[in-house]
This record gives C-alpha cells, sequence and structure tokens, in this order.
C-alpha cells in the first residue's frame, strides 16, 4: 500500500510541477463556461448573420435559446476534450521508458502491478475532476440562464460521455503498456475506437458497444430509453476492467 | 560466500545471441570489473541480473536467492547506477531519495539520517535545486547516492564513469572504493584504467561468454609470456635484425617489438645482437597492460 501512495503523489506531484494540472483546469474551466456562453451569444451572432443574409433574400425571424441548447454544445464539445486530455496523458508510461526513470524505481523493489495502477488512478482522478467541473459549471450557468428542468436525464446521460472517458483511459494504459513510442499509442487507441465505431453501426451489435454511450444525448431529447444504455454501460465497465487487468500483465512481462 | 551467482545463463534477441553460456561469481566485498567491447553483453547480463530482461536459460542467484524475470524479489539486496541514471527532472535530490526509501520500505527515521548520510558522501547534501539543471557528473552523483540508499548487499555499476571528465571519473571510482567496506561492487566498463585502479577482480566478456577472469595479477600471469621492445642507433640494424626475427613489429624507424617473450628468449635475443655487433639504445621486457590484454582477447 505504501508504494501505491506513493507512486500515486509522485504521479501528482509531477501533474502539479509539469503544468499539467494547471493546463487541464484551465481546459475544463473553459470548456464549461463556453458551452452556456455560446448558447447566451446565439441570438447576437445570429442578429449579425441576420443582416448579411437579408441582401441575398434570406430572412432569420426568431432565435429561440434555453439549456437545450446549452448543453447540445457540452456534448459537441467532449469528443474535443478527449482528445485534448489523451494526448496530455499519452506519454504517461512511453515517456518513462524513453528516459528511463522507471529502471530506478522497478530496481528499487517497486511491484509493477503498482505502477499501472497508480497511473489509472491519477488519471482517472483528472478525468472524473476535470469532467464533473466541466459538468458542473455548465449546469450551474444553465441553471441561472434558463431552467435545466425542460430536459430529462441531464446526470445519466452525463454519466454515459463520462463512462467513454474511463474506457478511453483504460486503452491508453493498455496501448502504453504494448508500445513504446506516443504516437503508436496513440494511432493504435485511435485504431481500437474506430474498429469499435464501426462495429457500433450495426444496431444488433451497437447498443452493446461502448460508442452507444456517446449517443447518450438522445436521453435529452426524450428519443431513447435509460434501459437501452444498459448494456453498453456494464460491457465499458468490464472491458475498462479488462485493459486494465491486461495492461499489468503486459507490463510484468515488458522488458523495461 | 558468493554474493552473485551466474549459471549457464543465455540470453537471445530473435536470432542474435548475445549472452552465451555464461557462468561466473562475485565473492563478498569485493569489486568485480566487467569488462568488455561495446556490444559484448554487459549491459544485459545486468539488466537480467537485475530482472527486467528474461533470461532464456540458465540461473542466477543474488545473495543466494535466485532472480526471476519481472519480479522483485533480489532487487532488495541490489543498488543499481545505470550509464546515464534518468530521474523526474521536477524532484530535488532529496524529493526523489525520499521516494526510493519509501519505495524501499524504509522508515521515517532511517530515511532521514541515510539521506544525509548518502548526499554527504556524493557531495550533493547542500543543493536543493530541482535535477533538471544537474550535469552529468551531479546526475551520476545522484545515481550512487540513490543505488546506496537502502544499504544494497550487491551494488551493479553500469559503466558509470563513461560519460565522465577525468576528475567526475576519479569522484566516483573513490566514492566505488570507499563502499566496498560495506557493499560487494560489480562495476562494468571499457576504461581499463578505472578497472586496474580499483577492481579486485575482473572478467572479460567477449560474444557473449567469459573470455578471461580472475584478479588482476592472475590474469596477467595468464599470458604466455611479454612484450620485448628493443631501440636501435640505425634503421638499418632495424632490418637486419627484423630478416632474422621476421615476427617482430616495426614502431617506427628505430623502435621494434616482440610479443610474448619469456626471459629464455630475451637472452637469445642479447647473443644475436651481441654476436652480429648490431648497436642498441634499449632493449626492455615490458608488463602486459590491461589493454593488451583486452586486446588479445578481442582478437582471438
Amino acid at each position: 500500500m505504501k508504494q501505491l501512495t506513493t507512486f500515486t503523489s509522485k504521479e501528482l506531484l509531477e501533474s502539479v510541477r509539469t503544468g499539467k494540472m494547471l493546463i487541464l483546469s484551465i481546459l475544463f474551466l473553459l470548456f464549461g463556461i463556453m458551452n452556456p456562453a455560446i448558447a447566451k451569444l446565439t441570438p447576437w451572432l445570429m442578429e449579425i448573420l441576420s443582416e448579411n443574409l437579408t441582401e441575398t433574400g434570406f430572412s432569420i425571424i426568431s432565435v429561440e435559446v434555453n439549456a437545450l441548447t446549452s448543453w447540445t454544445q457540452f456534448y459537441k464539445n467532449i469528443p474535443i476534450a478527449f482528445i485534448i486530455f489523451l494526448l496530455m496523458f499519452s506519454n504517461t508510461l512511453t515517456g518513462e521508458y524513453q528516459k528511463g526513470t522507471l529502471i530506478n524505481i522497478i530496481t528499487k523493489g517497486m511491484n509493477r502491478w503498482k505502477i499501472i495502477v497508480s497511473k489509472a488512478i491519477t488519471i482517472i482522478a483528472f478525468w472524473t475532476i476535470g469532467y464533473w467541473l466541466m459538468f458542473g459549471i455548465t449546469y450551474g450557468y444553465n441553471a441561472y440562464f434558463w431552467d435545466n428542468n425542460i430536459i430529462s436525464h441531464i446526470f445519466f446521460s452525463a454519466f454515459c460521455s463520462y463512462l467513454i472517458g474511463i474506457w478511453l483511459i483504460s486503452l491508453l494504459l493498455l496501448m502504453s503498456t504494448i508500445f513504446r513510442s506516443n504516437p503508436f499509442v496513440l494511432l493504435a487507441v485511435g485504431g481500437v475506437f474506430l474498429v469499435i465505431y464501426f462495429i457500433g453501426l450495426f444496431p444488433k451489435i451497437g447498443t452493446y458497444m461502448p460508442i452507444q454511450l456517446l449517443n447518450s444525448m438522445d436521453l435529452l431529447l426524450h428519443i431513447e430509453k435509460i434501459s437501452e444504455y444498459s448494456y453498453a454501460i456494464i460491457l465499458t465497465l468490464i472491458f475498462s476492467i479488462l485493459n486494465i487487468a491486461v495492461s499489468i500483465i503486459c507490463f510484468n512481462k515488458k522488458n523495461i | 560466500m558468493d554474493m552473485l551467482t551466474i549459471s549457464h545463463v543465455s540470453k537471445s534477441f530473435g536470432e542474435n545471441k548475445v549472452i552465451d553460456d555464461l557462468s561466473f561469481s562475485v565473492k563478498q566485498h569485493t569489486i568485480f570489473g566487467f569488462i568488455g567491447q561495446n556490444g559484448a553483453g554487459k549491459t544485459t547480463t545486468m539488466k537480467m541480473i537485475l530482472g527486467l530482461l528474461q533470461f532464456d536459460k540458465g540461473e542466477i542467484l543474488v545473495n543466494q536467492e535466485p532472480v526471476h524475470f519481472g519480479q522483485t524479489n533480489t532487487n532488495q539486496y541490489i543498488g543499481y547506477l545505470s550509464d546515464v541514471p534518468e530521474f523526474y527532472g521536477y524532484m530535488t535530490p532529496k524529493e526523489y531519495l525520499i521516494l526510493c526509501g519509501k519505495i524501499t520500505g524504509m522508515s521515517k527515521e532511517q530515511m532521514e539520517n541515510r539521506i544525509i548520510e548518502t548526499l554527504k558522501l556524493v557531495g550533493l547534501h547542500s543543493i536543493d535545486k530541482r535535477i533538471y539543471g544537474f550535469s552529468r557528473g551531479m546526475k551520476q552523483r545522484l545515481g550512487i547516492a540513490q543505488a546506496l540508499l537502502n544499504n544494497p548487499l550487491l551494488l551493479i555499476c553500469d559503466e558509470p564513469t563513461s560519460a565522465l571528465d577525468p576528475l567526475g571519473r576519479k569522484e566516483i571510482l573513490d566514492i566505488l572504493s570507499h563502499v566496498k567496506k560495506h557493499t560487494t561492487v560489480i562495476f562494468s566498463t571499457h576504461i581499463l584504467s578505472d578497472v586496474e585502479r580499483i577492481c579486485d577482480e575482473i572478467a572479460f566478456l567477449h560474444h557473449g561468454k567469459i573470455a578471461l577472469h580472475g584478479t588482476l595479477d592472475k590474469i596477467k600471469g595468464i599470458r604466455r609470456g611479454n612484450h620485448l621492445e628493443i631501440e636501435f642507433y640505425s634503421s638499418s640494424d632495424v632490418q637486419r635484425f627484423k630478416i632474422n626475427y621476421p615476427e617482430s613489429k616495426i614502431i617506427n624507424e628505430l623502435r621494434l617489438r616482440l610479443d610474448k617473450k619469456t626471459e629464455k628468449d630475451m637472452q637469445n635475443i642479447m647473443q644475436y645482437i651481441v654476436e652480429n655487433n648490431i648497436a642498441i639504445q634499449r632493449i626492455e621486457m615490458l608488463e602486459p597492460t590491461l589493454e593488451d590484454l583486452f586486446m588479445e582477447v578481442i582478437h582471438l
């Protein structure tokens, strides 16, 4: 346990001193503010656009903005947040391989599985805090400017997107134990995501795939029911745990 | 007692056999010089001892306990210093040693004393800046401090002096000589003067096998003779001598050398010189250096 807490503290210190924590805080804060801000600015933007369109014969009569506009923006921004977040942590192990910093740690008697678990805890903690901070800011502004009650399943829908992040983090860790360089890790994560995405296009299998969780915005619009996500949630959790378990097995066999 | 025993260990990378049936042992409280060309398999051997690389067959014992790849039980006895040790640059030396101490399971009191001791030993006790700005020499000294932190029974140093200037090398060698009282040291290098200076026992690794092994005196004694160097007064005498001793090698216009000669050979040569009225400035039997032996081994 001491090794686990020590290495997790080291990961946290690294995030603070290398500026990673600051960048992530700014990123999630900005995303959180941007969603309602864009919604709030939409009528004004449309007004400007309308003046230009009048000359061409088109006209915009009225623009209705509510909490849904802001939440739509929230779900549009999530893939960008995923990409930036994964890019920032893609060197979590490859950086250590390339510099050789793990050699001293392992030769000091550190159990290899604890390195993977420490990294998983840290990255998942950052994702959890960052994601729910972004969600909280959007939720707060939406409640202030409009009414969140006009849409349903806000929390469940957000939880689905959050789980996709957890699955991607576990995939990132797995690929980091297989490949030694950053680009390969990112390509492999992207590759697996695309394969799952295309499999998810088949309706019968799609409901079981983690990709199904990306459609969770439909819950806000009452297009789908919560029960339609239960298999995808269970399988995403199983895939995530399996990814971390296989990461540990691969890392135990890796020549450092 | 042997602190390290390697028995019939082999390791291949694909088709390339890097270590071939390697066997040797290292006695307690000795400094063991592990010599070989680049690519001879020194680092591979060290990484196998540390459980960082899997070996194909054979057995490695550290303090009489077997080493298993990927597990770290025997690493509790080992301190390791790599050729270019890398640290977390955002930490100070003290913070880094605290991290290492906690990983090895040292208590807070043990750690506090030992960190001060080791930092003093390597001369970094007054430095409180982050490791980012450290020179190679400073990193090497910090590497020794981390390797010695938990009072290891076996200290493994992989070419610790190869990247250092003469002053840095001297500092590192002094530290290694100092720690010998409590620790067994394995020290790989291709700087042979360093080996002659501090090692009690040496082994030449060539093509993944031990080509020579023993104390420095024993290894020098294995050689079937020494170099004989003769300096003449005229180049014509050099040519006359060369005709009678075709195996001799001309070093320059007035000097030539004969390899692997005994005292008896020297007497015969001197008799030939006198009988043929050859004038010489000097005739000398030269002790073989470690470098001569190294060159002999790699050209076998």
